[in-house]
């Protein structure tokens, strides 16, 4: 097997005394469609925080196409092709869909220090955004208001910023998180459909979305790893039942 | 597949956004009339161009990247003397005296962004407020050079061009002030409307969302803290320009806190509404002093008061809404 993308080694975070992150060790091969899964309060997004630099590891490394980025900056992993989405909206509020996906690909592009070229001469960041906003089905609403858009319609553009930076690994947080099922099955699909050689690790807590979706699944519980493994030996190994399946979805 | 609604362009849509509107053509020709109806106002009226102008420079940080400062009289001060000081050493020529002295409020805004850029809130507040008290207090206690409570006296500035003297009357003032006005919210809409500009509107919108969007937000608001600096040190050589003084007032708390006051009560980010605040709040003054000069600020208060309850986003953003309303 190749060289995994991402990789990190023994990560630790502890908030206080109380232990987060334990000892966490995990491998994403290219390409990966990896699920993370745990209970509320496992620690995935604390881990998450940790892999995209949000928060800082006590311990451990990070290794992105095996460069040491434990102490590189959240943008500078972004630049280098590791971007997230967030459990809770984390959206611009009062600019509309364009504006926002424009300014992720400016961004990208490192045209945003720009300050005397008009927004609209850079016709290809704004085509390159609406593309993206028409791929995940925002066209329509490209146009309006953040603020006043459809939660379900706000999930979506919390992956459109991520695909706009041109991720080469892509951490999704919960991306149906509070999103009714029909409309988490469509959000799935968009994923589905993102290009073959992009990693992927996300966290969901349908099961039926998962074992559909993930080919391989990591089982996080009290901040340590309990279980990495294809999703039908997940299914059915016990400790999992116990700690996960079983309490929090009967 | 799309219907004609939905099909809307973006880029036009863009483009609409950066358009000038009949408002503002109707807005700058309203500024002329001062020439012709109100003479004997004319000075109040250069003093309206100057302040709208420190006003704009505010909303740069304040309104569009969401820097609370409570210290940018600093700046406009800085450009007051600079330009004052210059015309001691015997180089009066105005146009290049502004140029020099925006330059020079951008270089000291430029180090001072530094530190703003690393501290947010309460901390920037205060660390706004330090620096301009700071700089107030040096001012006053460098009596050799800025003349201290005096003010700087013997200020020269030659004629604009070698022919339009500033005259007594102040046409000459307004008409500059009112010109490098002008020049300054054509540059400041251009930034504004710029891919620079948009990214200043997501800072301000969402601070935790840009690193994660790969942004190197604090270059940006540094590179946004220098223009700024530089607007408002245009602003305060306009002023010592027009009236060939400079006193230590144009460095005071109180002109730091006026502005912010102006711009709620005009709306923030959208540069029309500082220029809208910076007129009512020194008509305002200008008027109500004049009836009774103590309390004047009594009324500026339950105007501030008013907007703050009724239009949360200042006059200009509730009569936008107002019109805006009726179309969709
Ligand atoms: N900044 C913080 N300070 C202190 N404790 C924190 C902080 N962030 C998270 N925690 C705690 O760490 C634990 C793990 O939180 P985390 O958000 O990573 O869980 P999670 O697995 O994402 O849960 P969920 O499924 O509910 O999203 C929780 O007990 C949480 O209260
Ligand atoms: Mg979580």
């Amino acid at each position: 097997m190749s060289e995994p993308v991402l990789k990190t080694e023994s990560l630790h975070k502890s908030f206080g005394s109380l232990e987060v992150t334990r000892s966490v060790s995990i491998e994403l091969p290219r390409g990966a469609r990896h699920a993370l899964i745990g209970p509320n309060g496992a620690g995935k997004t604390t881990l998450i925080n940790l892999i995209t630099g949000q928060l800082t590891p006590d311990s451990g490394r990070i290794l992105l196409d095996g460069a040491d980025i434990t102490a590189t900056p959240v943008a500078a992993r972004v630049h280098r092709g590791l971007t997230r989405t967030f459990q809770i909206n984390t959206l611009f509020p009062d600019l509309t869909p364009i504006e926002a996906v424009t300014m992720a690909v400016c961004e990208r592009e490192g045209k945003a220090s720009q300050f005397w070229r008009p927004l609209t001469a850079h016709a290809e960041a704004i085509g390159e955004a609406f593309e993206i906003l028409t791929r995940l089905r925002l066209g329509d609403d490209a146009m309006r208001t953040t603020r006043h858009l459809p939660y379900g319609k706000q999930r979506l553009l919390e992956m459109a910023l991520a695909l706009a930076t041109k991720p080469k690994v892509l951490l999704l947080d919960e991306p149906a998180a509070g999103v009714p099922k029909d409309e988490s099955a469509m959000l799935f699909s968009v994923i589905a459909a993102l290009p073959e050689d992009m990693t992927i690790l996300f966290i969901e807590h349908d099961m039926s979305i998962v074992f559909t979706f993930a080919t391989r699944i990591v089982v996080l519980v009290s901040g340590g790893v309990l279980l990495e493994d294809e999703p039908d030996v997940v299914r059915s190994d016990p400790r999992v039942r116990e700690v996960y399946l079983g309490q929090a979805h009967g | 597949m799309l219907n004609a609604r939905t099909a809307a362009d973006p880029h036009a849509w863009l483009r609409r956004q950066a358009r000038w509107s009949p408002w503002e053509v109707v807005f700058w020709l309203a500024t002329i009339i001062p020439f012709y109806f109100f003479p004997t106002y004319l000075t109040l009226a250069s003093q309206v161009a100057v302040t709208a102008l420190f006003a704009i420079s505010v909303d740069l940080v304040l309104g569009y990247a969401g820097i609370i400062t409570l210290g940018h009289a600093m700046f406009f001060g800085l450009g007051a003397y600079f330009a004052g000081l210059l015309t001691k050493t015997g180089w009066g020529e105005p146009l290049s005296g502004l140029v020099l002295a925006g330059l020079f409020a951008a270089l000291i805004g430029f180090l001072v962004s530094f530190i703003i850029v690393r501290v947010q809130h309460l901390a920037l507040l205060m660390i706004t407020l330090g620096l301009g008290l700071l700089t107030a207090e040096l001012a006053n206690s460098l009596g050799w050079l800025t003349g201290g409570t005096d003010g700087l006296q013997g200020v020269d500035v030659w004629p604009i061009f070698s022919r339009f003297e500033f005259d007594l009357w102040g046409y000459t003032a307004y008409a500059y002030a009112l010109i490098v006005l002008f020049i300054g919210v054509v540059a400041s809409q251009r930034i504004v409307h710029s891919s620079f500009g948009l990214s200043l509107r997501g800072v301000r919108e969402n601070l935790t969302r840009m690193p994660a969007i790969g942004s190197p937000y604090r270059r940006h608001l540094q590179i946004a803290y220098t223009i700024s600096a530089g607007l408002a040190g245009i602003a305060g050589a306009v002023l010592t320009q027009t009236t060939e003084t400079v006193s230590l007032d144009s460095l005071s708390f109180q002109r730091s806190a006026d502005v912010v006051v102006m711009l709620i009560l005009g709306g923030t980010g959208r540069l029309y509404g500082a220029i809208l605040g910076a007129a009512i709040f020194m008509i305002a003054r200008d008027q109500l002093s004049g009836m009774n000069p103590q309390y004047w600020y009594f009324w500026i208060g339950v105007l501030l008061m008013v907007v703050v309850l009724v239009v949360p986003n200042g006059i200009l953003g509730g009569l936008s809404r107002l019109v805006r309303g009726r179309g969709t």
